[in-house]
């Protein structure tokens, strides 16, 4: 078994153009998820009327499904209905439904582990609710959720493969379309698993480094 | 409309259930495989040598880095060019979803563990308990409580996972689902079904890792 490298060489442009599909399906993604949590968990934190039953429904509906059903449901069965959309723009939804409800949780459980000690003095200094929000819950919310934030992005980046089953040209899809082509498989693979350990370990071990350092992040005591 | 959708899940029913067998086999036979492995490798992890530690690294990090869709088709067309080993794809899901699942289930037991008193382990050693007895009485039951909600919540993760078995060609829920849609054009209502053979499977998993977390917060 030889690996036949002059044809992993020629491969390479259209690999680099798949890394950056890849980056862009999972960036506009991270983004649109980011702008449903915050919206989802203002409605949580502060319960507002009907809006917060309707968002923990979602919640829980995208959470205890798989990706790639609602990737179906959305590249299949809405077409049906009128609604056609693009393997991409399948992508992008899809991933919004599923990175939207992750996030929010996230969001929600960073807010609640803000020690409530720290809201009443900060009422008791007279802090209006819109002050308590901008100075004193969402700085420490947000570096406590940190971590399980940035977990959560790289999630996403890596659930990305699962949108080539609907034909959009990133990392995964490009590799099976090259082995169908040329029965390049090994090859095909190697480059495969490189293109992961390169995108994804760096990331991965940055978050480990992350997670030790705000371990011991405490606020207010 | 309602009355010919009733009847053609009635009809589909059989079909169906076969493919939601294949998918609850392959999620049992991965929770199964996650667990013992999972355990063996939270073990293994709090033995403290220095050998087994960097190897178990190893494993976790290869895990993380590469997506679960990405393994299923590194075994799948990997094992029968790299090791001449053909394996069927429903066996191929197996493996990965429980190779991928001890690892996660795996940091959780270490995680369980190295949370426990040092002097849980000094006190069962002094006493004379071999590793076994020490792992098997004393360390792994009082780590059961603060592991069993993230485990729970994984098996849901393995569930959700188990959808990815289609793509290398198992006629799971969702193969016979597409095959339906192929014939009646009822994408809507199948995928609807899939949808919440799913929920309905992971749902209450959840609930119970969230309701046991929340009763064994404080204890």
């Amino acid at each position: 078994m030889t690996f036949d490298t002059a044809f992993m060489l020629s491969t390479l442009p259209a690999f680099l153009k798949a890394v950056g599909v890849t980056l862009q399906v999972g960036l506009i993604a991270i983004a649109t998820s980011l702008l449903v949590a915050v919206f989802n968990a203002a409605v949580l934190v502060f319960r507002t009327p009907y809006l917060w039953r309707l968002v923990k429904g979602y919640v829980e509906l995208a959470r205890n499904t798989p990706l790639l059903i609602q990737l179906f449901f959305v590249y299949f069965a809405l077409p049906t209905l009128g609604l056609k959309v693009s393997g991409f723009a399948a992508a992008i939804i899809t991933m919004t439904f599923m990175g939207g409800a992750y996030l929010t949780e996230v969001l929600r459980a960073g807010v609640e582990a803000v020690p409530r000690a720290q809201l009443e003095s900060g009422r008791s200094i007279g802090l209006s609710e819109g002050q308590l929000l901008r100075h004193v819950i969402l700085p420490q919310a947000g570096i406590l959720s940190l971590p399980a934030l940035f977990a959560n992005f790289i999630f996403l980046l890596k659930e990305t493969t699962v949108v080539s089953a609907v034909a959009v040209p990133e990392i995964l899809y490009t590799t099976k379309n090259y082995i169908a082509l040329y029965y390049k498989t090994y090859e095909m693979l190697a480059v495969l698993t490189l293109l992961c350990v390169l995108l994804f370990l760096p990331l991965s071990l940055l978050l480990r480094h992350l997670e030790r350092r705000l371990q011991h992040g405490q606020f207010g005591n | 409309m309602a009355s010919s959708a009733i009847e053609l899940l009635l009809v589909s029913l059989p079909q169906l259930a076969k493919g939601a067998g294949q998918t609850l086999a392959i999620s049992a036979l991965g929770i199964v495989f996650a667990t013992l492995g999972g355990v063996l490798y939270g073990v293994l992890a709090t033995l403290g040598k220095r050998a087994v530690n960097i190897a178990l690294q190893i494993y976790l990090e290869l895990f993380r880095a590469i997506p679960v869709l990405v393994w299923l088709y590194l075994v799948f067309f990997g094992l029968p060019i790299f090791f001449s080993l053909s394996i069927p794809s429903f066996w191929c899901a197996v493996l990965v979803l429980g190779l991928w699942g001890a690892s996660e289930v795996g940091e959780v037991v270490r995680g369980a563990l190295a949370s426990l008193p040092r002097g849980q382990r000094e006190a069962g050693l002094s006493i004379g308990l071999s590793g076994l007895q020490l792992y098997g009485h004393v360390l792994l039951p009082q780590a059961l409580k603060r592991m069993t909600p993230p485990t729970i919540n994984i098996y849901t993760r393995i569930v959700k996972t188990s959808s990815l078995a289609v793509l290398i060609g198992v006629v799971d829920v969702i193969k016979a689902g597409q095959q339906i849609i192929e014939r009646t054009y009822e994408s809507v209502l199948i995928y609807g079904v899939l949808f919440l053979f799913f929920f309905f499977i992971c749902y209450p998993l959840s609930a119970a890792s969230r309701a046991l977390e929340r009763r064994w917060a404080h204890s």
